[in-house]
This record gives C-alpha cells, structure tokens and sequence, in this order.
C-alpha cells in the first residue's frame, strides 16, 4: 500500500500509461485510500467484492457505524463507472476526457477521506451520524 | 405519490433561512422572483428562527430539533399552511430530519414538548406539514411542460454542471418521498435541477461529482483541503465541458465562489467557469433581466458569459 503522499502526488497527475492501466491505477489507488481508513481505525481492510468491486467493498466496511462516511458513496461508484467506461471503450474518442474525470474522482475521494483522517467531523453536517453523538452523550 | 401537488404547492409557506437573508441573497431574490413569473406564491414564516444548522447540532441535537420544529409550528399553528418550502440545502435537511425524528423517537418528542411549552406556541407534531425543496416546488408546481410554456429566453447554448452538494440527499432515511421510481428524485443521482434547466434549453453534461462534498464543513478547520475538494468539482464541470455550474444551496454557492477565488490566490490554478443559482437561470430564461435575478450580487462574474448567450 503506497503512502497517503503517494496517493496524492499520482492522483494530482495525469497518468504516463494506456488508458486501461491508468483506469486500473486510479481505482487501485481509491482502494488504497480506503485500505488507509480502515487501518487507521484498526480495521482489517476486506479483500471480498461487492457487485465485483474490492472498492465498493472497502466503502462498505468503512461506513459501517459511521454514516457521515457515506458522502463518499456516490464518489465510489463514480470511479467504478468511469472505469467500467474507459476499460469497456478503450478506443473512445473522449477516452482522454473520461480519464481526466476519473483522476479527478480519486483524488475526490483521497481529499475527502484523508480530510476525514484529520478532522472527523468532514462529512457530518451532510450526513447527520446521528446515532454517533447520542451514543458520545450517554 | 398521487398529484394534487401542482395545486398545493402554488402557495406555500416560505422558509428563506439565515443564509438567504446573507451570502445568499441571491438566491432569495431570484427564488421569489421565478415564483413570481411562474404564479407561485410565497408567504413567508412568520417571526421564523435558525434551523440549528450545525452549531447548535453538534451541541445538542434534540434542541437542533426543536429549532426547526418550531419553524414548521409557526407555518401550520399560526399560518394554517400544509407545505414549508426551504430552499437552503441546510434548513430544508433539518426540516426533514427534525420531521423524520419526530416521528420516530419518544424520547426528542418529549423533549420538543418541554421546550414548546416553555416557549409558549403549539408542539408542532409530525406529519403537519410537508418539508419541500425548491427544486421540488418548481418541478411539481409547475412542472416541465408549464416551465417551457413560460420561457421566453432560451437558456440554448448553456451547458450547464447541476451540483446538489451533499445534504439533499443524504442520509436516504429522511427523505422518504425519493427514490420511489419515475417522477421522482434519487439520492443517488438527483436530477430535479437537471429537468429543471433542460425545460429551459440548456444542455446539461454528464458530471460525476453533483452530490460529492465541498468540504464546507471543514472551510475553517482546514481551508486547503476545502479548496482542493472544490478544485476538483470546478475541473470536472470544466472537463465535462460545463460553462456553468448551477447550484441550489447557499452554503454550496457560496463554498465554490470563494474557493474559486482562493484557488488562484493559493495554488495559482485558474478555473473559468461560472457559478450561478438555478433561479438565476430560471429567471433569465423566463424574460427577467440580469439584475432582478441578483447576478451582480454573485461574486462568480458571469456577465460577459450572459451577455453572449443573451440573457443579460
């Protein structure tokens, strides 16, 4: 697993491969944005697939008692589809555009999680982890 | 669900909220007037308060409840209004939320009833009024095909990014009326300012991050992580090939404004496209100028775009 610094220095730069390497090279790196999480909160990072994705796994597992987690959901699936996109019509025209987005995505979701790794309370305006507070104020 | 909604919802109690009597005034101006042009009446809450927003939120969540029950209280108790529309993304999820748990739990119900009392009106109870948004009250109050009946300037040539930011769709619990199949919004990938912006010819693009977070919450605690978050939503309006990215929150507005700005000043990385409420756009593409819909109260200057596509 590459360091947070890693992560951050290749998802703020455009990939020097093909397409489908660079789309495998963001969604490792989502996976390993999440493997950082679950770590940090002595977890032991799931190796099983959801709907075929180790990174829908991985949201899975880090959201569980932790709804504001779930800001990140629609940015997870983003990058499962953008990579579906590009490995499916790798010869698409827009293929340069599609992996902008999809760097683009990953580095959303690095910022938001590692964002989340300093200060817990990105994501809870949003997403309300309601049952959190109550069970810190018994 | 069953439609009688295009006739409640032309006149419903109005819940501007703090942040539309602020950095939001924009978005005030332009909600009342597209209301106007569409034949939507507002009436304001009377004598209204903070939703509890955050603040008050992270101290004490039950009180948070209260807050915003009293405002749906004043709506139905002294107003007699079934619907409360709040256009902030903020007061309209604590609204729902507030309903949500009223509804569900002893034990904030208890606590609403305390406070009610000792403030003097009525316990609002849950089920007394419908919380909507402003997306839901033009799309269902008018709908698509009245919209286009009263466009009169093409927003033809817009290719428009919808950012709905994080709480108007989160968490699903609290919005029981989503997700329920054709006609409705998803959570997952809301699309009421799309149809919305599309009855109004413009061209909406495919963009992946219209529900992702700003990092709003964190603009104090950690401003570069918010710019970067931002950053990223204005590149990939830019990259889906966006010359405006339309909003429907205050607090969202406002967060890519000023991190737009910052952005530059910070990183030295310049973004060209402009920020504008879906209102504005409504507004200008139903015949009303520039100024009445508040542009030049944006800190986005988005004149010389307007001006090309003439709407301003």
């Amino acid at each position: 697993m590459r360091t947070l610094a890693q992560i951050e220095f290749l998802v703020e730069q455009e990939a020097d491969s093909t397409p489908q390497a660079a789309a495998k090279l963001y969604l490792t790196l989502g996976e390993e944005v999440l493997e950082h999480w679950l770590t940090a909160h002595s977890h032991k990072p799931t190796q099983l697939k959801v709907e075929g994705f180790r990174l829908l796994a991985l949201h899975k597992q880090s959201s569980r008692g932790d709804p504001s987690f779930n800001a990140c959901r629609e940015t997870c699936r983003e990058l499962v589809y953008h990579y579906n996109l590009i490995i499916a019509t790798p010869d698409h025209p827009e293929i340069r555009t599609r992996l902008m987005m999809m760097r683009l995505v990953a580095s959303h979701l690095y910022y938001f999680v590692s964002g989340k790794m300093q200060n817990a309370q990105l994501g809870e305006f949003c997403c309300s982890s309601r049952d959190l507070r109550l069970e810190q104020a018994s | 669900m069953t439609d009688n909604r295009a006739e409640k919802y032309k006149k419903v109690a109005y819940y501007p909220g703090c942040a539309l009597e602020g950095t939001g005034h924009a978005y005030n101006r332009s909600t009342k007037e597209v209301g106007k042009a569409l034949g939507l009446e507002l009436e304001e809450v009377k004598n209204w308060n903070c939703c509890g927003a955050m603040e008050v939120k992270n101290v004490d969540p039950k009180v948070q409840t209260y807050l915003s029950s009293r405002v749906m209280s004043q709506a139905v108790n002294e107003m007699g209004h079934s619907v409360v529309m709040a256009p902030c993304n903020g007061c309209y999820h604590n609204l729902k939320k507030a309903e949500f748990e009223l509804k569900n739990e002893e034990g904030t119900r208890e606590v609403v009833d305390r406070i009610s009392k000792k403030a003097g009106h009525k316990t609002y109870q849950a089920g007394e009024v419908e919380t909507i948004h402003a997306l839901d009250w033009i799309k269902h109050g008018i709908g698509e095909e009245g919209l286009k009946k009263k466009v009169s300037k093409s927003l033809k040539g817009m290719k428009v990014a919808n950012y709905y930011g994080c709480m108007y769709t989160r968490p699903r619990n609290i919005f029981p009326e989503k997700d329920k199949g054709p006609g409705t919004e998803s959570t997952s990938q809301p699309h009421f300012m799309d149809d919305l912006l599309a009855a109004a010819g413009a061209t909406n693009v495919d963009f992946p991050l219209k529900t992702a977070c700003c990092g709003g919450a964190h603009t104090l605690s950690d401003s570069d992580m918010s710019t970067k978050l931002v950053l990223n939503i204005l590149k990939a309006a830019e990259a889906s090939g966006a010359n405006v990215i339309a909003t429907e929150c205050p607090t969202c507005h406002t967060g890519l404004e000023m991190h737009q700005i910052r952005a530059e000043k910070r990183f030295g990385v310049k973004t060209n496209v402009k920020i504008l409420y879906f209102t504005q756009l409504l507004g200008m593409a139903l015949g009303l100028s520039a100024k009445k819909v508040g542009v030049h109260e944006n800190m986005s200057d988005s004149f010389e775009l307007l001006q090309k596509q003439g709407l301003a």
